[in-house]
């Protein structure tokens, strides 16, 4: 993984001459535009969802199973994205279980991110033997399989929300310890560093407050690569069975419903995929976007 | 080199030692495994006598020793639920899972160094950002529902392929294809990333002033060079490959060790999942080390590191 050399975010935009022209440049890059603007509609979606969705999302209807979105032969507007084998509203449950994805996503970020950038911040600071043991958890971690110690964790503990929340949150640290402690290493020698060494800071302030604000750039870029890879992972263990449980209206789990039903009804699996893949591509659009336009010596 | 070499064997082995602890500790987690193992019906006798008969009784330690002593032995004890022993049942199902993961590898290298070549060659093109765009499709989409679709699309509605199961080739090129195509954008990148640098370096600039044909210093000088790291990240991708095969054996009905885990975790089979586990990590440390060495051979630079 290169790391870019200069982590300072100040230097590479225009001069802070107001919030329109920030944001005016900012969207002049297509990839973060359309990333930022998929995800904004994709949040206003979570969070408007009892406001948006024509339906309760756990509301079943016998009458009314298996009915086709509008798009097709008989579809109606009655359910614009079709019921699933319950006769529950799909749009309601897609909307609702965006919340599902969002939340995981972020809170797993969060979690990983946090342990990350501490054992970063440790290694690449202190270097010697700091440095060889956390160096050496990091290789270890990348050793195990993930999604095969996350399902047998999570069969294990039993799945529910928190359980997947705090296992991946566990599990992928790796990419911010490891992004983290290049950055360190490369500004731990600065002369502003040494300056607050002279006059007598605390380890833990130089680490937090004069270190630690150049790495924003490159911890917001972790962020989005691992929010994404979470909601990967949890659709995947939802799917198996092990992660989100019904009646819950998590993507994965709808495509894991709607798998018997694929062969004769293709959208069942094709709609909460593509809601997956759109999110997932909007996150890491942003995510490539503010590299970009934060750290362009990371740009090839 | 002898240093570099020493080294790295040390810390490869320091690292499976800890990962066989930590597959060890997998089967603690779920607290008392006599109880999982008898199952519900279970009387208080039988638990304790299942506690004796797999020496559950003794302290953690000593059932890790154990334990480890029986793996260096290639005994990796028997399936609770299959009624076999682990090692067999790793042994049949072993090959079925390196010919996916090979064949994924061939998959995600036959269309991403190819891609990769050619967005750096015509870079900041529509060419260059399709590809780039293929990437982040790829990188986008779950694995298993890829698969899904591909079966939809090549099984269902065109029939082209079988849906699922191990029996020949055909069976296999599905699950490559999905399980290849979420390698492919990090090759493609690095490939891409690494041609870029290579272009712009000075001794392809002295072969092209040298009047060789464009062909011959973009495939034997430039290619070269820009695929080294791309050797080690093929290697690392082989190995969570591997890992990631559990999702998509699954999903295709293979039987192989990724559909066995799968079987053991939904079963409480602990031999089972901790010796997939185990041999996926030591796999994978396995290929790592090779990729640092082949990398150290083949570009004596990170030697001195």
């Amino acid at each position: 993984m290169s790391t870019p050399a200069t982590l300072a975010i100040n230097d590479y935009l225009p001069p802070p001459s107001g919030l329109g022209r920030r944001l005016r440049h900012c969207f002049g890059h297509r990839g973060f535009a359309l990333g930022a603007g998929l995800l904004l509609l994709i949040i206003i979606g979570a969070v408007c969802a009892p406001l948006l969705a024509p339906h309760d999302p756990y509301a079943q209807d016998v009458m009314q199973r298996m009915k086709p979105p509008v798009w097709m032969a008989k579809g109606t507007w009655q359910y614009p994205l079709g019921t699933d084998k319950l006769g529950r509203d799909y749009l309601s449950r897609l909307l609702f279980g965006a919340r599902i994805s969002l939340f995981i996503g972020l809170a797993a970020a969060v979690i990983s991110g946090l342990i990350g950038t501490v054992l970063g911040l440790l290694a690449g600071y202190f270097g010697g033997k700091v440095d060889a043991l956390i160096s050496y958890l990091i290789t270890t971690r990348l050793a195990m399989p993930v999604v095969m110690v996350a399902l047998a964790s999570a069969s294990l503990m039993g799945g529910s929300l928190n359980v997947v929340i705090v296992l991946l949150g566990c599990l992928l640290w790796d990419r911010f310890a490891v992004v983290v402690r290049a950055a360190v290493q490369q500004i731990r020698d600065a002369e502003y560093v040494a300056a607050a060494q002279a006059l007598g800071c605390t380890t833990p302030r130089i680490l937090f407050s004069e270190i630690l604000p150049n790495l924003v750039g490159a911890l917001i870029v972790v962020a989005t690569l691992e929010m994404a890879h979470a909601i990967l992972l949890e659709s995947a263990l939802s799917f198996l069975g092990v992660g989100v449980q019904p009646p819950t209206p998590s993507w994965g789990l709808m495509i894991a419903e709607g798998k018997p039903y694929m062969f004769f009804s293709p959208w069942v699996i094709a709609i909460p995929g593509v809601a997956l893949m759109l999110l997932v591509l909007a996150i890491n659009l942003l995510g490539d976007g503010i590299r970009d336009l934060i750290l362009p010596d990371g740009r090839n | 080199m002898l240093g570099f070499l020493l080294r790295r064997l040390g810390i490869a082995l320091c690292v499976a030692v800890t990962v066989s602890l930590i597959s060890f500790s997998l089967l603690h987690l779920s607290g008392d495994l006599a109880t999982a193992i008898g199952g519900p019906e279970a009387s208080s006798e039988q638990i304790e006598q299942i506690r004796v008969q797999y020496g559950l009784d003794k302290p953690l330690a000593t059932q890790y020793v154990n334990w480890l002593g029986d793996v260096l032995r290639l005994d990796l004890g028997n399936s609770f639920f299959f009624q076999e022993s682990v090692y067999n049942l790793i042994a049949s199902r072993l090959p079925i899972t390196l010919s996916l993961g090979a064949m994924a590898l061939v998959v995600a290298l036959v269309v991403a160094i190819p891609l990769g070549v050619l967005a750096a060659v015509k870079r900041d093109t529509w060419i260059d950002r399709l590809a780039l765009s293929i990437a982040v499709l790829g990188q986008a989409m779950p694995s298993f529902w890829f698969a899904l679709m591909l079966i939809v699309l090549f099984a269902v509605t065109l029939h082209w392929l079988p849906v699922s199961g191990n029996a020949t080739w055909a069976h296999f090129v599905m699950p490559a294809i999905a399980l290849g195509y979420y390698a492919t954008p990090a090759i493609m990148r690095l490939t891409r990333a690494g041609m870029l640098d290579v272009l712009a370096s000075d001794y392809i600039r002295t072969a092209r002033a040298k009047g060789l044909r464009p062909g011959r210093v973009l495939f034997k000088h430039a290619l070269r060079n820009a695929l080294i790291p791309v050797v080690a990240v093929a290697a690392v991708e082989f190995g969570f490959m591997l890992g990631g095969s559990v999702v998509i054996e699954t999903v295709f009905s293979l039987q192989g060790i990724g559909q066995l885990a799968w079987d053991a975790i939904a079963r409480n089979d602990f031999p089972v999942v901790q010796a997939v586990v185990l041999l996926i990590a030591l796999i994978y440390i396995v290929l790592t080390l090779l990729a640092d060495l082949l990398n150290a051979v083949l570009d004596p630079r990170i030697r001195v590191r």
